[in-house]
């Protein structure tokens, strides 16, 4: 999900068109079924969209002019319009989509389907499904290598990454993580892939060419049990200085050291921190907080919660405009 | 589409190393009782292959990750019916199986046991709840994935004590089991600070669970059963025999909330979980088996799982190495239940949380916020470390 907004950010910078300061992030709402539309100006909800049933993974199409949001328990993506801000269209995904990736050019669209251990693959253009992937069981983190050459796909009772060429569509290894892998992130410079295990409460950095897993983040919060630390969602800085990492029911985001991967602070955001995304000038990090129904803001410099926003029940995923 | 699938699959396999070209065959055992229980509720009366089922949707599991490992699942099941020597069968099992998922009576069980300890198959006690199991007669070749009695009434005595509904009307059956859960829900109250302010038995006079005169007398005597107690907040039944405890809620002749073998009931697991992910498995159980899950599934379902987790992890199928692993320090499973289960390495009895629920919906999940434990929340349900008697062997 974050891939894509990073590409999409990339085009945004050379169009230069976007105003200094405002942005527009789109939070998906597991249990209401709507989609928050936030203005990172004023920090207020301006638009609550209606979608179909479950919407978790979401994000913009590589031009920036539509959302795709996937609405599980619909077992389809629905399309929105990004000036228009309703719903236009959908995407045949198979059943229970959950979290999906595009490749570079935005053409073809890759989706976990959690309840067929499947990948399906779509024409973007054509709204058309090309074929599947057999993966592990519940297939759920995806995203594409920088080069556009490697798809990683998680799954959680697998408990392993799928690397997968995305010119063959087929797995070209399976790297073992710990217990119930939920997101996969690539270092901007392709050397690192990071996977985060929810219940094993680490994140697994794996070396993409040797497909073996070259070190693992650990966290540790005083006062805190074990078995309430979850990694989720992962968002690193474009310069891959550092990552921030959900730890879910532990209410709070870790800042992360990439080089040393070593944590070197915990942020406390809301109630169940699942997913976050960077403002395309990387000075703000939105995340959701499933739990207490929030967005927390945090100064990424500053590396601050600065700023609560209530949005809808369970918020899920995010994704802001390029 | 499928025989593209087919390819990839096998392409995959074999790109992913050499071992995937002759995949090891790990067998696993199924051992119960032929034949389902009776209880008072249709909607709750057990399929014949309950328990089994779990371990059968495990093992398509285990095997959807077998294809990246090379490695191959296989389920054996074996029902003893009425007569036949327990231990003979267990042993013909083993021949082909180093693990057996066990839904036996705890005596039966611990025979079997000490039959296949020298063979050195690991067994995983999936249906008997006994507390000696894991305590006196605890054994280092049996697993436990389901919970105990006293895990199951420290559960729902948290939430009871949590919702302030402290004082107690404790009815037991006639039966040993029914005293025995009786005994685990003195010890919660005793525990947790819930009182017990009055005990009757509801003696089992034999009878039908089925009659087409209905509930006409049900209604009358339940009333009559339960009136003139002391003041109290909730009914706690304790009938593990299936003889009244369904017939207790909304027939009190005080209006007051059943709780126990009624009503609100700990489980290890329900039909209607679907937190933490737990709808895909829900779904991929439904397709397989064409019905539910049950508490007995899930427990068979991760007994299978944690063998699957461990041959993957080890890279073996190995039972001797497979078996150290679990009860090794760096185990844990995954089972839909929102935090990772792991052994207490005392009496090899599996964490886990308990669910409580209505027969529709989970109401709660065990253990309760503010019951704290200076290792794991999960160990507030139970027997702890300090008061267990178990010696290992």
């Amino acid at each position: 999900m974050l891939r894509m907004w990073r590409v999409g950010l990339l085009s945004g910078l050379a169009l230069a068109a976007a105003p200094a300061h405002a942005f527009i992030a789109y939070v998906s709402n597991e249990k209401s079924n709507t989609v928050s539309v936030i203005d990172t100006d004023s920090w207020t909800v301006t638009k609550t969209i209606k979608v179909g049933q479950r919407p978790r993974g979401i994000d913009f199409t590589r031009d920036g002019k539509f959302v795709m949001v996937a609405v599980g328990d619909d077992d389809t993506i629905q399309v929105i319009d990004a000036k228009t801000q309703s719903v236009v269209d959908s995407l045949p995904s198979g059943p229970d989509p959950e979290l999906f990736a595009q490749d570079a050019a935005g053409k073809i669209l890759y989706v976990a389907n959690e309840n067929d251990n499947t990948v399906t693959v779509i024409d973007l253009e054509k709204r058309a499904r090309l074929g599947d992937i057999q993966v592990g069981v519940e297939p759920e983190g995806m995203t594409i290598s920088p080069d556009g050459k490697t798809l990683i796909n998680t799954s959680e009772t697998t408990n392993m990454a799928h690397f997968i060429d995305t010119s063959s569509r087929q797995i070209v290894a399976n790297v073992l993580v710990d217990a119930r892998p939920r997101f996969a992130e690539f270092k901007h410079d392709s050397s690192e892939v990071w996977v985060s295990s929810e219940i094993g409460g680490t994140v697994s950095v794996i070396d993409p060419k040797k497909h073996e897993v070259i070190g693992k983040v650990t966290f540790e919060i005083p006062g805190l049990r074990k078995e309430a630390i979850q990694p989720v969602g992962i968002g690193m800085t474009k310069d891959d200085k550092t990552a921030f990492v959900a730890l879910g029911p532990a209410n709070r985001v870790a800042v992360v050291d990439v080089a040393s991967r070593k944590v070197t602070k915990y942020l406390l955001v809301g109630q169940r921190v699942w997913h976050m995304a960077f403002t395309p000038d990387e000075k703000y990090l939105l995340t959701t907080n499933g739990v207490s129904n929030d967005v927390s803001v945090i100064d990424v410099a500053a590396q601050k919660v600065i700023k609560t926003i209530q949005v809808g029940e369970l918020p899920w995923g995010i994704a802001i405009a390029p | 589409m499928i025989r593209w699938l087919v390819g990839l699959i096998g392409w995959s396999l074999a790109a992913t190393s050499a071992l995937a070209a002759d995949p090891v065959t790990i067998g696993v055992g199924y051992l119960g009782i032929a034949g389902t229980r009776s209880t008072l509720s249709l909607v709750e009366q057990p399929a014949e292959n309950d328990g089994v089922a779990g371990a059968r949707l495990a093992i398509e599991d285990n095997n959807t990750t077998g294809k990246f490992t090379g490695q191959r699942f296989t389920l054996e099941e074996r029902r003893i019916r009425e007569g036949e020597d327990m231990v003979q069968a267990a042993t013909a099992l083993a021949e082909k199986n180093g693990f057996i998922i066990a839904d036996l009576p705890a005596d039966g069980l611990l025979k079997v046991a000490d039959a296949l300890r020298e063979r050195g198959t690991l067994l995983f006690n999936a249906g008997a709840i006994d507390e000696r199991l894991r305590e006196a007669d605890c054994r280092a070749n049996v697993i436990h994935t389901a919970p105990t009695r006293a895990m199951l009434a420290d559960a729902l005595g948290q939430y009871l004590v949590w919702k302030k509904w402290s004082r107690w009307l404790l009815v037991v059956g006639s039966h040993d089991e029914d005293k025995l859960f009786a005994d685990a829900l003195r010890r919660t109250a005793a525990r947790f600070g819930a009182k017990i302010v009055q005990e009757r038995t509801f003696e089992d006079k034999g009878g039908a669970r089925r009659t087409d005169s209905g509930v006409t007398q049900i209604q009358r005597q339940m009333p009559v059963f339960t009136q003139q107690a002391p003041a109290y907040d909730v009914l706690v039944a304790a009938d593990e025999s299936e003889v009244f405890g369904a017939y207790l809620p909304y027939r009190t002749w005080d209006p007051r909330p059943v709780a126990g073998s009624a009503g609100l009931v700990p489980r290890s697991w329900d039909a209607s979980q679907d937190q933490w992910g737990a709808i895909q498995m829900q779904n991929r159980f439904i397709k397989l088996n064409s019905r539910r899950m049950t508490a007995l599934d899930m427990q068979a379902w991760t007994a299978v799982r944690m063998i699957g987790e461990a041959t993957s992890r080890t890279n073996s199928g190995d039972v001797k190495k497979v078996t150290d692993f679990i009860k090794g320090p760096d185990f844990s499973v995954a089972a839909f239940k929102g935090t990772r289960l792991t052994l207490r390495d005392w009496n090899l009895q599996l964490r886990q949380p308990i669910l409580l629920v209505d027969g529709r919906m989970v109401v709660s999940v065990s253990p309760q916020e503010g019951f704290l434990h200076q290792v794991s929340e999960l160990d507030t349900l139970g027997y702890d470390r300090p008061e267990s008697k178990c010696k290992l062997k």
